[in-house]
Formats: structure tokens, C-alpha cells, sequence
């Protein structure tokens, strides 16, 4: 493969809009949670700053961006001034090779819209949201407080649980589709999205992803009234902003992996499909939202049993059946 | 199955928040919308006048001693008719728990409570009132009391003229 000015210039601009579309969703996510958290409990929610209050996410940044920067003395300093970076970057980074819509031409090249396409993309996005553990474990680590260490340990076995029976939901999908490749998979949905074939996978993995978020009914990591703030507790300002702003990337993530892998992508009538994907993206996004206006919080060993021994099982009873009427298709 | 009543609980709470999102919001934005106050809300102090229009304060302290946290300040004065007045007379709101007990200790009704909310501000030099400010032009809370016609008597009025007051009698008069 040659690389030509056009290309490097092709691939700059997609990462920079890439980065430039999922700062600004995640900021306003953040105020479309608020919002309608508010509605849902028949509040209105913030609405001081600007109309509707869209200049929040502004507002909210000005306020982290100065708010004094502390570390505690007892912290270990560098893995506390890492730990945020490891929270926020495994969830950015995914967007690498999530194909936002259809392929198109400029110049005469064939742009795919994605940063990249990987060969192995659910490998390396199973290996980044691996990567995203270190995140809670490390910041829970590094503060030094019993809080933060619960809420990490707690994290810690929560992430690695639920990744299992998340992998082994995307293994259905991989059969499927015959390719790791995100490109491939959103393809092999031309006809008909895989939620149609594999309803049990979607249920699952949309669990897993809950999980994943750490959002409520799976907040155990953070919550708060139990562990004050869980694994971040220690944090203040922009690092705290981090692992917010990487808890909301994460949720835009893995929304869009649940509606490339399930959904079909940016696959839809009438509609271009970008936009397409966005609304799906949005409603993954609505839905988590909903989920966390409606639902308490599991208890810790209702969350270990809903892992391993339902939805684990349940998964690879669905890979074997899949597997089953493959090979008898 | 249990599993089963688990899932259908979770779709059942999920609609049920849903119906909420299109519901009117309970909020009542407060400085914008104000909900109507009981007549007996102790919202914020006014000084009020009698019937004929004048000033009921005499100045007489009982506010500022009664005051807990000694918000309350004036300077009396006394009229040409020999009526009592406040030269000058000052609340700071900054302080003002609004507990109300100046208005239990008025002897006049002149000092009284308002439903009305009192606004904060940003200077506290702005939360300091002056007469002017607290005074307002109704009677308040009684519409039909006057001290004056009680009591002041041969200050602002003549003897035996007062409500319900006999003409004054000269116990010189009884002797022998």
C-alpha cells in the first residue's frame, strides 16, 4: 500500500473528525442525561445555561478546567495521574474502527469512514475494553483510600466478568458474518440486521455493555452512598473530568459497537447513513439513560450470579445452538 | 419461573418511567415562578401604616431587643405633635433569620411579616433596607387598628376622646 499526500490528509481528517464528533456527542450526552433524568423523575432539569441549557457542557468544562488539582499525599503519583488517561483512552480509541457510514469517494479514492479497518475489530476491541480495566483499578489503587480501593476491586471483577459473557456474545455475530473485520460484519447485515437472528446475543450483550459502562444497575465501581464515589473518589478537576468524560465516550462506544454488531450500522432506507447510524448510536444512548432512571442497583453477588451463572451459560448455549443450525443450514 | 417475573418487573418499571418522560414537570422555577404564599408565610418584614395613613412605628426598640440576631436598628424622633417616629430605621436582610418575633413584639402592628419572598443579592450592602424600603402603604395584617386611638392620649389627641375612654374625671372634684 503507497501512501500519497491525499491519503495522509484523508486519514488526518477522519481521525480529527472522529475526535472532534465523539467529544462534542459525549459532552452533550452528559447534558442530554441530566435532562432527561429530569424529565423521567418530572423535573426539567438544567436549563439556566443558554436556551435549553445547551451551553452546559461549556459550562461544565470552565468548571473542572479550575478547579484546584489535588493529589493526596498518601497517592502514588504517577499511576494517580495515569489512571485517568487509562480510563479515558481505551474508550476513545475504539472509535478507531467503528465504520461510522458508507464508503464514499473523494478525489477519486475510496474513503471507508472509519479511522481504520482492522482485520481483527472485535479482537481489538475486546483487547481494548480489557485495557479500560486498568482505568478503575489503577485510579482505585493509586489514591490510597479504602473507598476508592472498594470501589476498584469491585470494579476490577465486575469488568472482568462481564467481558466474558460479552465476548461470548460477539461470537455468534463472528460466525455469522465470517470476519472479525467491523467492515465485514456491518456488510453481512445488508439483507437483514443479526438482532433478528440472534435476539439472546443482543439481550446479552446489551447487559454486558451495562456492565461495561459501569452505569446504573451495575454501578457497583462508583456507588455512590455506599463508597462516596467508588474508584474516583480521590479525583477532583479535569482528572475527575476524565473519567467522566471517558464513562460517557464509553457509552457512545459501546452503543455504537451494539449497533454495528446487532443492528445492521449505518445500514437503513431513505435516511443517508450516517445519519442512520447516529440514530442508533442515540437511541443505544437514550436507552442507557432510561435503564438508569428506572432501575436500582444490584446488590455485589446478585451482579457475580447474573455473570457467571446466567449469562455465561446462557451465551454458550447460544454459540452452540448458532453453531448447531450453521452447520445444519 | 422467577427469572421470567424478574424480566417482565424490569420492562414493566421501564414503561412506567417512560409515561413520566411526557408528563408535565412538577418544578416550580423559583425566581421566575412563584408559588402563592399562605397569608401567614414569613416571607419578608414590612413596616405598614394605620388607617389614616400614618406611620404606626413609635420607635420603641421592642423589635430591636426582641431581635435574635439583632438585625434591626433605628433612631427615634418625636414629631411636633409629640408622636413618636423613627428618624431613621433599618432591617439587614443579610442577617434576618426571619423568625418573626419583632413582629410578635410590636406593640403597634407596625413592624409584620409578608408572604412576600424576599430577593437575595449579590452585594450585601443591597440587602441592607432603609425606612423608605420597608415601608409600605396599607395597614397589613389589621386592617382597622390604631395605636393612637389607644393609647398617645393627650400626646396626639385630647383626653376622653380615645375608643372607649370615659371623660377624664378631677378626683378633686369628690372632695369635701
Amino acid at each position: 500500500m503507497t501512501w500519497d499526500t491525499v491519503d495522509i490528509a484523508l486519514m488526518l481528517g477522519k481521525i480529527v473528525f472522529v475526535f472532534a464528533v465523539i467529544l462534542t456527542y459525549a459532552a452533550y450526552l452528559v447534558l442530554a442525561e441530566r435532562r432527561i433524568l429530569g424529565f423521567l423523575q418530572d423535573r426539567i432539569g438544567p436549563n439556566r445555561v443558554g436556551p435549553w441549557g445547551l451551553l452546559q457542557p461549556l459550562a461544565d468544562v470552565i468548571k473542572m478546567l479550575t478547579k484546584e488539582d489535588m493529589i493526596p499525599s498518601a497517592a502514588d503519583r504517577l499511576l494517580f495521574s495515569l489512571a485517568p488517561a487509562m480510563a479515558a483512552l481505551p474508550a476513545i480509541l475504539t472509535f478507531a474502527i467503528i465504520p461510522l457510514g458508507a464508503p464514499v469517494e473523494i478525489f477519486g479514492h475510496k474513503v471507508t469512514m472509519q479511522v481504520a479497518d482492522l482485520n481483527v475489530g472485535v479482537l481489538y476491541f475486546m483487547a481494548l475494553s480489557s485495557v479500560a480495566v486498568y482505568g478503575v483499578a489503577l485510579g482505585g489503587w493509586a489514591s490510597n483510600s479504602k473507598y476508592a480501593l472498594l470501589g476498584s476491586i469491585r470494579g476490577l471483577s465486575q469488568l472482568i466478568s462481564y467481558e466474558l459473557s460479552m465476548g461470548l456474545s460477539l461470537v455468534p455475530v463472528v460466525m455469522l458474518a465470517k470476519s472479525l473485520s467491523l467492515a465485514d460484519i456491518v456488510n453481512a447485515q445488508a439483507d437483514m440486521p443479526f438482532i433478528v437472528y440472534q435476539p439472546l446475543a443482543f439481550a446479552i450483550f446489551l447487559v454486558s455493555i451495562l456492565a461495561e459502562c459501569r452505569r446504573i444497575p451495575f454501578d457497583l465501581p462508583e456507588a455512590e452512598g455506599e463508597l462516596v464515589a467508588g474508584f474516583h473518589t480521590e479525583y477532583s478537576g479535569m482528572r475527575f473530568g476524565l473519567f467522566f468524560v471517558g464513562e460517557y465516550i464509553n457509552i457512545i462506544s459501546l452503543g455504537s459497537l451494539a449497533s454495528l454488531f446487532f443492528l445492521g450500522g449505518w445500514r437503513g432506507p431513505l435516511l443517508p447513513p450516517i445519519l442512520w447510524f447516529f440514530i442508533k448510536v442515540g437511541l443505544f444512548s437514550f436507552l442507557f439513560i432510561w435503564v438508569r432512571g428506572t432501575l436500582p442497583r444490584l446488590r455485589y453477588d446478585q451482579l457475580m450470579h447474573l455473570g457467571w451463572k446466567f449469562l455465561t451459560p446462557l451465551a454458550l448455549l447460544n454459540i452452540l445452538v448458532t453453531g448447531w443450525w450453521l452447520a445444519l443450514r | 419461573m422467577s427469572i421470567l417475573t424478574d424480566i417482565k418487573e424490569i420492562f414493566t418499571g421501564l414503561s412506567i418511567t417512560l409515561r413520566h418522560i411526557f408528563r408535565k414537570p412538577v418544578t416550580v422555577q423559583f425566581p421566575e415562578e412563584r408559588r402563592p404564599m399562605p397569608e401567614r408565610f414569613r416571607g419578608s418584614i414590612v413596616l405598614t401604616r394605620d388607617p389614616d395613613g400614618a406611620e404606626r412605628c413609635v420607635a420603641c426598640y421592642l423589635c430591636s431587643g426582641a431581635c435574635p440576631v439583632d438585625c434591626i436598628s433605628m433612631a427615634a424622633a418625636e414629631g411636633e405633635n409629640g408622636r413618636r417616629y423613627a428618624a431613621w430605621f433599618r432591617i439587614n436582610f443579610s442577617r434576618c433569620i426571619l423568625c418573626g418575633l419583632c413582629a410578635e413584639a410590636c406593640p403597634t402592628l407596625a413592624i409584620q411579616m409578608s408572604p412576600e419572598m424576599f430577593n437575595c443579592r449579590r452585594q450585601v450592602i443591597d440587602m441592607v433596607y432603609e425606612k423608605e424600603d420597608l415601608l409600605i402603604d396599607g395597614t397589613g395584617k389589621d386592617p382597622d387598628y390604631n395605636f393612637y386611638r389607644h393609647a398617645g392620649i393627650g400626646v396626639v389627641q385630647p383626653r376622653g376622646s380615645g375608643d372607649g375612654e370615659q371623660a377624664p374625671f378631677d378626683p378633686r372634684s369628690l372632695m369635701p
